[in-house]
């Protein structure tokens, strides 16, 4: 388990840095298909933050914030969501993983698959997320023997 | 949705992997259940879509609509459609097991187990499937990652056991990705049909020579191939049961029968044959390790250990078919592929309600065991015969089928080789036998008496050993319609 | 020789994959295996994105002032091989990092030589 760290200005700081750097991270998935960036380099910041949030802040607080059972239920769920939505075609028409054929209504296929790979997206950085913050908490958990 | 089902097979064993991870955190007994009802929903797209691949021929699925040299493609046909049934069917029959003398693992922490037990099945099936070279790396690392936690579950030693295969497992791994790397910038593709029609013309190249013998050693490291065999023995014998039975009966399979795959679909014969001795090296090393392993399993005292090193041996003699590079060769070594999936997965079912209910680790534990465990003992013997390669069962017609193969390429050596290692099993597997068959000299006075397996443990162990025996009738069958019509293309 | 030293990073690549497999097998801490691990994806991934380049091209998005011609932009499918391969990496060293807790707390010890001597074999 990781203590809090006992100087006032990291705490402050940090305190201050996390939603930025969770910004930052909703910025790189959200532009993920036409620049640098997607699910996984911006699952990667988002959990960047939720670790800073654990090492400088200490277990107690942190696990408030958000508890190891449910960083895992973020991570399997993100993971199940994005195979839902890649099956759902296939009860509208076209193959797996083709988003022209996704149910929202008033898009032509282009803008469909435009708005696909964004929403799939949008799930694996979610269970990227969780995942790596569950990796984090296993790692340094106390034993209790 | 017929024409959905080549992506749906290892899409929902995936869906279910989750489902039962998430619904496993609640009520423990659930995750079990819905695995075993994932494995057996597989199982059963499996047999419709070889219904489907027989009745109608190949099958191709193209992942986003995007036709094959722009995107990802799955490719079904008969001989893909064998090893799926192979994967699923054992994979469902071995998930019956109960999960405490199984994994052992307490109930509460089963809900994780479950998922990755079911990831592993999707990552074999994706790997057999799979139509472009990358997208076999992709499932082939999904399956070997799961398997390290899965190894690691049976205690200190295991989890050394495991650190071992994970290194070993990713130079492997990674030696793949290297040669798909040179193949790919010297063809410009890495779709499977795509590449074995552009290869011919760089046949001399040194890239493509240099990737071939890459991707070949990294797939020998997946397969634990002679030389490369030493993570398999520590890892099979403090493993979980049912995990060894896995990783011996199927996972160490696959990694063959992709080699057969590229055989006879990338590198054409001309040039794994005649213009490298890619072949001839695998037949070679093979018939080594057949010899060498068989003789370090007799020297073994421990049962798991013993049945490990015997993998080693088994899974030589599907490197000996491809080896051999003619139909009957190739015939044989796939269908030794289900042959020894079929026995090796009841034998480590045996070790381990051996293990779990009686306490018996050594092979001087099985003394007099025949007549207080009858029908497990009767399940051994069914399987020590086909291992041996005694008639009705199904090892016999594999051994059977390699025989005729080496006696076609004229390599007598082999043929030798072949005789030599049945002698060899004999020898390990009768000792057995005849420990178990002889009864102790102080009956009364043994306070500890073994009884008979329970129910629930003996069940998979006696459907396994029947299909032995089903698969050995049914062979013509199986090799006239289902692996023949791919090997003939040699 | 003009021509080796033009394909100076193939040189680096090669330099680094050996160093990688010399790590994770003549070094006896289980630590530094990983790290040669890490060193030797670290350099298949440098290799991959070295074949996808091109005399004077530039990024692979579609630039409305230079045209659609595809020979002036890189090859995207490396990059995307490479994404793919380095989560791989990730969740191996993920895993690696798992079992060398479980390792340490059985053993107390990270040397390969001292862990197999308590082992008992």
């Amino acid at each position: 388990m990781i203590e809090r760290y006992d100087s006032i200005i990291v705490d402050i700081t940090c305190r201050i840095m996390v939603p930025f750097i969770q910004l930052f991270g909703m910025y790189v998935i959200f532009h993920g298909h036409y620049s640098p960036g997607g699910g996984f380099q911006g699952g990667v910041l988002l959990a960047s933050s939720m670790i800073l949030h654990r090492l400088s802040l200490g277990y107690k607080e942190s696990y408030l914030k958000l508890p190891p059972a449910r960083a895992s239920v973020l991570g399997t769920g993100g993971m199940f969501l994005f195979i839902l939505t890649a099956l759902t075609p296939i009860f509208f028409g076209g193959v797996f993983l083709d988003y022209g054929f996704l149910p929202i209504p008033g898009l032509e296929p282009a803008e469909l698959r435009y708005y696909g790979i964004l929403i799939a997206e949008i799930w694996i950085g979610i269970a990227v997320f969780g995942c790596l913050v569950v990796i984090f908490d296993r790692l340094t958990e106390r034993r209790l023997d | 949705m017929i024409e959905h089902l080549p992506a749906l097979i290892p899409i929902s064993l995936i869906l279910f992997a989750f489902i039962a991870g998430i619904l496993g955190m609640m009520k423990y007994r659930l995750s079990r259940y819905l695995a075993i009802l994932g494995a057996v929903a597989a199982f059963g797209l499996s047999v419709t879509s070889t219904i489907h691949v027989l009745q109608t021929g190949t099958m191709s699925y193209h992942f986003g609509n995007w036709p094959p040299p722009y995107g990802i493609e799955f490719v079904m046909d008969t001989l893909t459609c064998f090893m799926v049934l192979v994967i699923t069917g054992i994979g469902s029959i071995l998930l019956m097991f109960p999960t405490k003398p199984g994994f052992m693992i307490d109930e509460q922490k089963s809900a994780t187990l479950y998922t990755l037990v079911l990831l592993f099945m999707a990552g074999l099936c994706g790997m057999v499937m799979a139509g472009d070279l990358f997208n076999l790396y992709v499932f082939l690392e999904i399956s070997s990652l799961t398997t390290f936690a899965l190894v690691s579950i049976g205690g200190g030693k295991a989890s050394v056991a495991s650190f071992r295969y994970l290194i070993m497992a990713s130079i492997g791994g990674c030696f793949y990705l290297l040669g798909v790397g040179f193949i790919y910038f010297s063809v410009g593709s890495i779709n499977m049909a795509d590449v074995f029609q552009l290869l011919p013309a760089v046949y001399d190249s040194p890239s493509v020579i240099g990737g071939a013998f890459l991707i070949i050693t990294g797939l020998c490291l997946k397969m634990a191939l002679f030389p490369f065999h030493t993570w398999l023995p520590d890892s099979d014998t403090y493993a979980p049961p049912v995990v060894a039975a896995f990783s011996a009966a199927v996972q160490i399979e696959v990694p063959a029968y992709v080699i057969t795959r590229l055989l006879l679909n990338v590198f054409s014969q001309d040039f794994m044959v005649t213009l490298t001795p890619i072949t001839d090296i695998i037949a070679w090393i093979s018939a080594a390790g057949i010899i060498i392993a068989s003789i370090l399993a007799i020297a073994q005292n421990n049962f798991r250990r013993m049945l490990a090193y015997s993998s080693v041996a088994q899974v030589a003699y599907i490197g000996l078919g491809i080896g051999l590079a003619n139909p009957l060769g190739i015939v044989g070594g796939i269908f030794h592929i289900m042959a020894h999936s079929l026995m090796k997965g009841s034998l480590f079912l045996i070790a381990g309600g051996l293990h779990h209910h009686n306490g018996i680790w050594n092979i001087q534990g099985f003394q007099g065991l025949g007549r207080r465990m009858p029908w497990t003992i009767g399940a051994l013997t069914i399987a020590a015969l086909g291992m041996i390669g005694i008639p009705p069962t199904a090892g016999f017609f594999s051994k059977w089928y390699l025989l005729l193969g080496s006696i076609d390429s004229g390599k007598w050596v082999f043929v030798a080789v072949m005789l030599i290692s049945s002698l060899l099993n004999a020898v390990y597997f009768f000792r057995i036998i005849e420990k178990a068959f002889t009864p102790l000299n102080n009956q009364a006075a043994s306070s500890d008496n073994p009884r008979e397996l329970p129910g629930k443990m003996l069940a998979p162990i006696l459907i396994l050993a029947t299909g032995i025996l089903v698969a050995g009738a049914l062979n013509v069958v199986i090799i006239n319609n289902l692996i023949m019509p791919v090997a003939e293309g040699l | 020789m003009g021509d080796i030293a033009f394909h100076y990073s193939y040189i680096m690549i090669i330099i680094l994959l050996v160093i990688g497999l010399y790590g994770m097998l003549g070094k006896r801490n289980l630590i530094k295996k990983i790290i040669g691990l890490n060193i030797f994806q670290t350099a298949i991934f440098l290799f991959f994105i070295e074949g996808g380049l091109k005399d004077g091209g530039t990024v692979p998005v579609i630039d409305p002032a230079l045209g659609t011609e595809a020979a002036i932009y890189f090859n995207p499918l490396p990059h995307v091989m490479i994404l793919t391969a380095i989560v791989v990496s990730v969740a191996t060293t993920g895993v690696a990092m798992a079992l060398l807790l479980t390792i340490y707390r059985n053993y107390t010890s990270l040397e390969e030589d001292i862990i197999l001597e308590r082992m008992g074999k």
